[in-house]
């Protein structure tokens, strides 16, 4: 068996693992998105409760949730370590800049991963935590359902705060910046590169870097400016 | 007017008719790959037309007039084909001309009274051994691991006697223009050498006389590259935007490709 160890030992093994769990994580971005904007639905948060109440007990969304957590956590600590290994290879830095046309997001990654990882650990802990591991959350009644967590009202309560609204948006604009380079770059990784069909991995690419972080910037500001 | 002047006498081999530039060169001085380095500064008259290289001859005459040791840098060929020299002037290697050696840089691409920052290749895998001279044999390395094709030797086969597609045999081409120059590496910021294995094994595996052993060459050219410490490709393109001969990250995928193809199929090891 020890092929399988070569590969993830090896540096493109580890970019293919790199690229397959970012690709996955957009397709979540996705979901995750179409799901949130039952916020600003307008009727207090009865589909969003309900979608969440959905999410959170239907032993197949619980399956799928714990290989999300494990494609979380392997593309950070594999982002940590290429991050390192790649300092040590470059060794030391050129005095004079390097001006090559490149995007400034590519040369980034490991800081926008870094700054995203730091706020799924709070955006986590704002919702995912308290929805799952305790009982902060105060409970509604709609006709028909067993009472149910109202995670609708803890999204009121969070972003009620200005610090928050802005973290969020902060947030927003660094993960466009991450998919900017991301989307394409993971398939190049998997060796999807053809003049064909460059054109459209590049322009599906830019699409998500700009409209799925706006999509989600919207939520918070939404909730500030409009609901308050 | 000074007197060598008024008579054109020269103390360098141009004429100094010619001599219509004058340039603050920093240059990385390093006495081995123990030592530590440091930039130093010196003035130097050079004429447009002369190609950057020429311009260090120049600088060294004068260093050697002055009883300072010269400074050491590579070069041969001279015409952009050996890829030997290997200077990152002002952080680009090559200099700011695209697709060009720094042999084949002109001064006319500076202006008069410009400084310019020059320094080796800047890569962990590639000692400084003096100044501006690195340690390439890493790359040396990687070619002995596969980047070659085995026949049995004796006459010269026919040109004609494998007929290859003409697009395929571009693209070939494109690849193995590839000099092994190193800017790639000392372009890339994670100081990758993918695109410079990926030449290489890109056009070797595209022809049907590298093709027969394209599954054993992938893998352990890409197993010596990472044995030799070079970091891991993140797609930024760097290395596509200095190289020297404009090689595309496009054969940095075909490589990926042929990679895990050698992976998950292949021999059984």
């Amino acid at each position: 068996m020890s092929w399988i160890t070569n590969f993830f030992s090896s540096s493109i093994g580890r970019k293919v693992i790199m690229s397959l769990t970012g690709l996955f994580l957009i397709t979540f971005l996705i979901v995750h998105l179409i799901g949130n904007l039952q916020l600003i639905a307008g009727d207090g948060g009865e589909a969003f409760n309900q979608y969440a109440y959905f999410m959170t007990t239907n032993p197949l969304i619980k399956f799928v949730s714990i290989g999300l957590y494990t494609m979380i956590l392997l593309h950070a600590l594999l982002g940590f370590v290429i991050y390192f290994k790649n300092k040590s290879a470059k060794g030391g830095k050129p005095t004079a800049r390097n001006k090559a046309d490149v995007k400034w997001a590519s040369k980034n990654m490991a800081l926008l991963g870094t700054l995203i990882l730091f706020f799924l650990i709070v955006h986590m802990g704002d919702f995912w935590f308290k929805m799952k591991f305790t009982d902060t959350i105060p409970l509604v009644t709609y006709d028909g359902w067993e009472p149910i967590k109202n995670l609708y009202q803890q999204v009121t309560i969070t972003f009620d705060n200005p610090l928050f609204v802005v973290s969020y948006v902060f947030s927003m604009v660094v993960l466009g910046f991450h998919l900017w380079h991301g989307f394409g770059s993971g398939f190049q990784t998997l060796g999807l590169n053809h003049s064909k069909y460059n054109g459209i991995i590049d322009g599906i690419g830019k699409f998500l870097a700009v409209v799925l972080p706006i999509g989600y910037a919207i939520i918070p500001l939404y909730y500030y400016f409009v609901m308050r | 007017m000074k007197w060598n002047r008024i008579l054109d006498i020269s103390f360098s081999r141009t004429p100094s008719i010619y001599i219509n530039m004058k340039l603050t060169l920093k240059v990385w001085r390093q006495k081995n790959s123990k030592a530590k380095g440091e930039l130093e500064s010196y003035q130097v008259e050079a004429s447009e037309h002369m190609s950057f290289l020429e311009m260090m001859d120049v600088l060294n005459e004068q260093l050697i007039v002055e009883k300072k040791s010269p400074i050491a840098f590579d070069h041969d060929c001279r015409e952009g084909i050996c890829g030997s020299c290997s200077m990152t002037i002002n952080g680009s290697p090559h200099g700011p001309q695209t697709g060009t050696t720094t042999c084949q840089l002109h001064m006319r691409k500076f202006k008069d009274g410009d400084t310019i920052v020059v320094e080796p290749w800047r890569s962990g895998v590639f000692p400084v051994v003096r100044d501006l001279t690195v340690d390439r044999s890493a790359f040396d390395r990687i070619i002995q691991s596969g980047g070659y094709i085995s026949v049995n030797t004796g006459q010269a086969p026919d040109g004609n006697a494998i007929p290859i597609e003409k697009d395929l045999a571009s693209n070939a081409f494109d690849a193995a223009a590839c000099i092994g120059c190193g800017a790639c590496v000392a372009a890339c910021p994670n100081g990758s050498a993918m695109l410079f294995t990926a030449a290489k094994v890109s056009h070797l595996n595209q022809l049907p006389q590298g093709e027969v052993e394209k599954t054993r060459r992938t893998a352990s050219m890409v197993a010596q590259m990472d044995k030799e410490g070079f970091g891991m490709c993140s797609n930024v393109g760097a290395c596509e935007a200095e190289c020297p001969k404009e090689i595309s990250i496009e054969h940095i995928a075909r490589m990926n490709r042929d990679y895990v193809a050698s992976i998950f199929g292949g021999r059984k090891s």
